[in-house]
């Protein structure tokens, strides 16, 4: 055996614990068990209640709080807070907890086999739980799992999708209502009474599980095709006899009731939505969200930004375009960040300097180093030496930096769809749909690539531009059951949040696919949520 | 030899036990066993001797000699004792020796004579002196009984959780009681003396007089008792030669008869469910010089020559054997007979599960092999059950017979977990204290042969190191332990925290590193504690989030410390609207700002800190002169809430000295006009100059003030690529009224038209205003 000890033991302090004695006389009372300690131990907080003298008094027990099944195909940690921690104050404290959730469902319904991922704390999460694996090994192996594809991402990867605006009617309901826990509080301008509803929407809500994915422009028309059916309904009613009505009483109207008011709530959030959304400013909005992704007319953009912000129209609205601005354009250059700041803080106040600090050290509002750009270095330099030198120099200035090379990426991947003609958004034919048809989400794009090659194979460029930090299984993938395959189950992890729209998008690859995707995150998020977490203001 | 016991029953019945020779003694004793202390501790236990003990004189030559040895005579070790006259010996559970001394402190060994430590049994026993002491066991530990000089007994039942109990006083007793026993009682310990001819019952509160049913009147005084193995059965002896026999809980009298010599026995105990009694007397058939050892199932009987084991036949052999004789030693007697029976039986049963047959040969050959005399462990096969095969090879660990504990794991299969691993871990840790060793030679030897045997807890052997003062050793073996986060605490414990600390990033439980970050904190000098914590970024920004949540002013230090300006000046910009109220305060603490981006050559941030000084001074004259808040808001709410007020010669001023762009200006100065409703001065205002925003901003800020006739004045100036806009903008107005179905609404719209642009516009209104009315 290697003098390195590999393998783990069950849990800690069984082995060594104090010599069992014999009872004398034996009364029913049993040996000394070996009970294992509890994974983690409060040490600190028991440092904190031994200090203040009442240690003794305090029985502490760990609450292990991982995962809250949102809906069917939904697992949030409802972490919020972790896309801060994390990302802006590097605190990693969240990381083991991840993992013990991921070890949780491994245990459940893994072994997971074939685990990829991109992102530092990805990675992070990756190797604990590996370790966590290690040492319960033994205990669930050799089945068939239920799942056995997980990918983790960190939200880092992708801040583009994130800072789109939502055109997916369940995203829409988000960025318009906010929901809380699966939860929305329906106000009284959509319930068209005094008071609010509090509604569940998940895969239960029979109306909402038809709509939640579509293309809001689908929505109203679905809705009201609905009602129709559901009057048709109510209809047959006429000319029962007393038998029928009987039967229909007490085995339909509970149902066709249940759905009209269901159907009356979303028929009354769409007119919420239509009044806020279709107005002008929506569609201007999302035409310049559009250009912003293409990368064209960025002047014009800039300019709409501008006066976005010098008329107060949203605080967290124009922090979002200035960010996407930047994520697509690899930072804005000098004038336009200095000038589009101080516009800002003018309207909103000087404490939003430290929002712009924190913005800039996410990577989510940066600079262009002034007078670069780096293509333009990059250009020159790789007209003097060869491509590798050049590739290399990149990946120096990379580090400096974090860079979030959209443009690059995009190109690669191929995110902004040639269209001919009008996108169908009633017969999708790729994940753009959630976007209108204008761009394909990066994240899911990226998921979708790796599942198809099975790894990072041929990504290396696009894998560079996203910063590296990705991995795949160490063995090579068993070959599958075609059988198994057909039903793949992948586990989607987004570290730092991720968006209905991504959802929406991932279920239609799915559907596509033949694939079922489960999702953990740590919390659902949008771009309100990403700008609130990065705002420094008074309390 | 076998010989036949004359003893009794609780009925008075005779019956069938056997005495067998377990060794012959490997001591070579000069000493009679009755002038030495005696302890033996039972299922097979050792044997403790304590020599010279009842010496009066003192001198330095002849100390008494405490010995231990094992069942078999064989010497484990000795050692002179130099503490305070000891008054009694007792085992405890895990065969730890108790020395209870005149004092009331009662000194613990381990079987190898070394001092482990020691306890009082409290300031009462102290200054009256032991005079009688029992060692006793229950279900909740080893416990000790103490008859004091002022005849008060005092006890704990619990060593290990010490909890001194004083029990009642006994009235009216003014000399030692003849004799007293514990018992234990529905898990209550309690105690029965016997003053002459009364009994008395002590429990935590009361005392109470008690009468044996159905004893004779005149049985006499009672001199001698005796409690069962069990505490279930209790024999009294009186000065008469009468023996009771009963319950313990003397509710039931199971016998009474009478012996023949009257003068107390030295001991008495009970055998299963028989009574024995040694006396002074040749009675039975003892050597004189014997000491008798209740066990679970008979009882052990040592003399300085021999060890005898006395054992009840039970009833299903006692018809074929009765006359038998066996072989000497046949200690595995009545199991073995049973094996014997067993494997001839067996060739007559087809359906006979193997598998219990089996198991039970590998018991008993386990059982031969602890019998031996060198390990000298007689146990027989029900105490073998009862103590169980873990206590069993706990026993061996704790007399260090490692590779006899694992032949045993081996050969009864045991899991490597259950077995294997807990005796080398415990061979690791005697292993760490052998001082005539080489750190490295140690560490070296215990990793190999340890290697990642599962359950094995290098931490806890690095520990065990430690205890023993070897620091260096445990670090090395601590090298070993595969769980970083399983050696941090033990780091901590030993000052290493610098090491404690990788260790802990390394284990990734940030939990950990909080742990260490905060001993390193109260450890260190507040510098060497920063720099420690710059080389660790991942502690560092755990002891950031604490520091933004707990000591604000730590953080500046932080920061200090780093020459992070930027961040300082963050910090001040955050102090100046989070902790200061005064305006003083506040400016002060940007202008502290402004320092620190200017050290970290930010400009804009200097600046935009600047201007925010020059605007909250402004504020606050405003605030003064116009006896309105202004204080904490934006410039642009500023200027806005300034024309908003008509003072538009303020705001043109702020305008100016902010230097805030004309489009700005434009749409804020439009809003707030529209909303003060002054559309005279807006005209003038869209007069001064060109417009830099154009004029369809006009238009829709009137429309969304309803003053469609206003909107029109600017939809006349819009440029016309903007025209088409202005007129949809202009026919919203009375779409929405109508859609509202709102009269007032649509009212407001009609007097805003004229009759000549407008008729569309009218008509739609007045179509509206009809069907409302019609319904």
């Amino acid at each position: 055996m290697s003098g390195k000890a590999q393998r783990r033991g069950p849990p800690r302090g069984t082995a060594m614990e104090p010599l069992v004695t014999p009872h004398w006389p034996r009364c029913g009372s049993c040996l000394g068990t070996n009970q294992p300690l509890p994974l983690l131990q409060f040490y600190s907080c028991e440092l904190v209640l031994e200090e203040e003298g009442i240690y003794g008094d305090v029985t502490c027990d760990e609450w292990a709080f991982y995962l809250l099944p949102l809906d069917d195909d939904l697992l949030s940690m409802e972490l919020p807070e972790f896309f801060r921690d994390y990302f802006l104050e590097g605190d990693q404290r969240w990381i083991s907890t991840i993992a013990r959730a991921l070890q949780l469902l491994n245990s459940l319904f893994g072994p997971f086999t074939n685990t990829y991922g991109i992102g530092r704390c990805a990675k992070m999460v990756y190797e604990v739980w590996r370790e966590l694996v290690e040492e319960s090994e033994g205990d669930s192996q050799a089945r068939r799992p239920e799942i056995s594809h997980v990918f983790l991402m960190d939200r880092d990867v992708d801040y583009v999708t994130a800072l789109c605006s939502q055109v997916v009617y369940e995203g829409l309901v988000d960025d318009t209502f906010r929901i809380k826990c699966g939860s929305v509080d329906f106000g009284p301008d959509v319930t068209t009474s005094d008071r609010s509803f509090k509604v569940l929407l998940n895969a239960q809500d029979k109306v909402f599980s038809e709509i939640r994915n579509e293309h809001f422009s689908n929505v109203f028309g679905f809705l009201s095709q609905k009602a129709r059916n559901l009057q048709t309904q109510y209809d047959r009613r006429r000319g029962m006899d007393i038998k029928q009505m009987k039967n229909f009483v007490s085995q339909e109207l509970k149902g066709l009731k249940q759905e009209h008011r269901l159907l009356s709530l979303h028929i009354g959030a769409c007119e919420s939505i239509m009044k806020k959304k279709t107005k002008q400013d929506f569609q201007e909005l999302l035409k310049t969200e559009h250009s912003l992704l293409e990368g064209f007319d960025i002047r014009e953009s800039t300019s709409y930004i501008e006066e976005h912000i010098d008329r107060q129209v949203s605080p967290s609205e124009s922090l979002r375009l200035m960010c996407l601005l930047s994520v697509t354009e690899n930072g804005l250059i000098p004038k336009d960040y200095r000038s589009l700041k101080t516009q800002y803080l003018q309207s909103y106040g000087p404490e939003h300097l430290l929002t712009f600090h924190n913005l800039k050290r996410i990577g989510l509002l940066t600079e262009q180093a002034p007078g670069e750009t780096l293509t333009a270095v990059e250009s020159k330099v790789s007209k003097l030496v060869t491509d590798r030198a050049a590739g290399k120099l990149t990946d120096a200035f990379n580090s400096l930096a974090r860079k979030s090379n959209f443009r690059g990426i995009s190109k690669k991947l191929g995110l902004i769809p040639r269209v001919d003609g009008e996108y169908n958004l009633k017969v999708p034919r790729d994940m753009a749909y959630v976007f209108s048809g204008a761009y394909i989400p990066l994240s899911c794009k990226i998921i979708e690539q790796v599942l198809e090659r099975k790894g990072w194979l041929g990504l290396e460029e696009v894998v560079r531009l996203l910063n590296g930090n990705e991995f795949a299984p160490t063995e090579p993938v068993m070959e599958e059951n075609p059988a198994w395959e057909a039903q793949r189950v992948i586990l989607a992890v987004f570290l730092g949040g991720c968006t209905f729209s991504e959802i929406s998008a991932l279920r239609f690859l799915g559907k596509e696919k033949g694939y079922k995707f489960i999702f953990l995150t740590t919390a659902i998020t949008s771009s309100a949520r990403l700008m609130d977490a990065m705002l420094e203001a008074k309390v | 030899g076998i010989t036949g016991g004359c003893h009794r029953s609780p009925k008075g019945e005779a019956a069938f036990s056997q005495k067998f020779e377990l060794y012959s003694m490997a001591w070579n004793l000069k000493e009679d066993l009755r002038d030495c202390l005696v302890a033996a501790a039972p299922y097979g236990g050792p044997i403790a001797l304590l020599k010279n003990n009842f010496r009066k004189e003192k001198s330095p030559g002849s100390r008494p000699l405490l010995e231990i040895y094992s069942a078999s005579g064989v010497p484990l070790a000795s050692v002179l004792w130099k503490s305070g006259q000891v008054v009694q010996l007792g085992w405890t559970a895990s065969e730890d020796l108790l020395c209870i001394q005149e004092d009331g402190t009662v000194l613990i060994y381990n079987l190898f004579c070394e001092f482990k430590r020691h306890f009082s049994m409290g300031n009462e026993v102290l200054q009256n002196h032991v005079r009688e002491a029992k060692v006793f066991h229950t279900e909740y530990g080893t416990g000790v009984a103490i008859l004091t000089g002022a005849h008060r007994f005092s006890l704990t039942t619990n060593i290990d959780d010490l909890k001194l109990r004083r029990m009642p006083e006994v009235p009216g007793l003014q000399k030692l009681p003849s004799c007293w026993a514990v018992l234990s009682q529905d898990r209550v310990t309690i105690i029965l003396l016997a003053i002459g001819q009364d009994l008395y019952l002590l429990d935590n509160t009361s005392c109470s007089v008690v009468t044996p049913p159905g004893i004779s009147p005149h049985a006499g005084a009672y001199v001698q008792m005796a409690v069962s193995f069990n505490y279930c059965y209790l024999a009294l002896f009186t000065d008469t030669g009468s023996i009771w026999m009963g319950t313990s809980s003397l509710k039931e009298k199971l016998g009474e008869f009478s012996c023949d010599f009257r003068t107390p026995p030295r001991q008495m105990v009970w055998h299963v469910a028989e009574l024995w009694t040694l006396s002074g007397e040749r009675r039975f058939i003892l050597d004189e010089d014997s000491y008798l050892v209740p066990e679970l199932d008979g009882v052990r009987i040592f003399s300085r020559t021999t060890h005898e084991f006395l054992h009840e036949i039970p009833e299903a052999s006692e018809e074929i054997f009765k006359i038998a004789s066996m072989a000497p030693g046949a200690l595995l007697l009545e199991a073995q007979r049973e094996y014997e029976a067993a494997s001839f039986g067996k060739c007559f049963l087809d359906k006979f599960p193997p598998e219990s047959f089996v198991r039970t040969c590998r018991d008993l050959r386990v059982l031969n092999a602890i019998w031996d005399y060198q390990i000298g462990i007689p146990l027989t096969f029900a105490q073998y059950k009862q103590l169980t095969i873990e206590v069993l090879l706990d026993r061996l660990v704790l007399r260090r017979l490692y590779p006899l504990a694992i032949k045993i794991c081996e050969y009864l299969r045991l899991s490597e977990f259950q077995g294997v691993s807990r005796i080398l871990a415990h061979w690791a840790c005697y292993k760490v204290q052998q001082k005539d060793k080489s750190d490295e030679e140690v560490a070296h030897a215990i990793n190999q042969k340890l290697g990642d045997t599962p359950g094995i807890s290098y931490s806890e052997i690095a520990a065990r190191a430690y205890d023993c003062g070897r620091t260096e050793l445990a670090i090395k073996v601590l090298e070993y332990e595969p769980r970083s986060g399983e050696q941090v605490p033990l780091l901590l414990k030993m000052k290493k925290s610098q090491l404690a600390l990788n260790k802990a990033i390394e284990s990734g439980d940030t939990d950990l590193v909080y742990t260490v970050v905060l001993h390193l904190k109260n450890e260190l000098n507040r510098g060497t504690f920063f720099m420690t914590l710059q080389k660790q970024p991942v502690a560092l920004s755990l002891y950031r989030q604490f520091c933004k949540h707990q000591e604000l002013e730590t953080l500046k230090d932080l920061y200090n410390q780093d020459d992070d300006h930027q961040e300082l000046g963050n910090f001040h910009v955050h102090s100046s609207y989070s902790s200061e109220k005064r305006i003083e305060g506040r400016v002060a603490a940007l202008q502290n700002a402004v320092d620190e981006y200017y050290k970290a050559k930010n400009e804009f941030a200097a600046k935009a800190t600047e201007d925010q000084i020059k605007l909250l001074r402004m504020q606050r004259r405003l605030q003064d002169e116009l006896d309105k808040p202004y204080v904490d808001y934006s410039l642009h709410d500023t200027v806005y809430g300034l024309i908003l007020d008509g003072n538009h010669k303020r705001a043109e001023q702020l305008y100016r000295d902010f230097r805030i762009p004309d489009k700005r200006f434009w749409w804020l100065k439009i809003g707030a006009l529209a909303e003060r409703e002054d559309w005279e001065e807006m005209e003038k205002f869209s007069k001064s100059k060109k417009s830099p925003i154009g004029y369809l901003p006009f238009v829709e800020i009137c429309m969304k003030h309803h003053n469609r006739h206003e909107a029109k004045k600017y939809a006349a100036r819009v440029t016309p690529e903007q025209r088409v806009k202005a007129h949809i903008l202009l026919d919203q107005a009375a779409d929405a009224a109508i859609e509202h179905k709102n009269e007032n609404e649509m009212n407001l719209v009609l007097s805003k038209c004229t009759a000549a642009t407008d008729s569309s516009v009218v008509e739609k209104i007045n179509r509206a205003k009809a069907q409302i009315l019609k319904k």
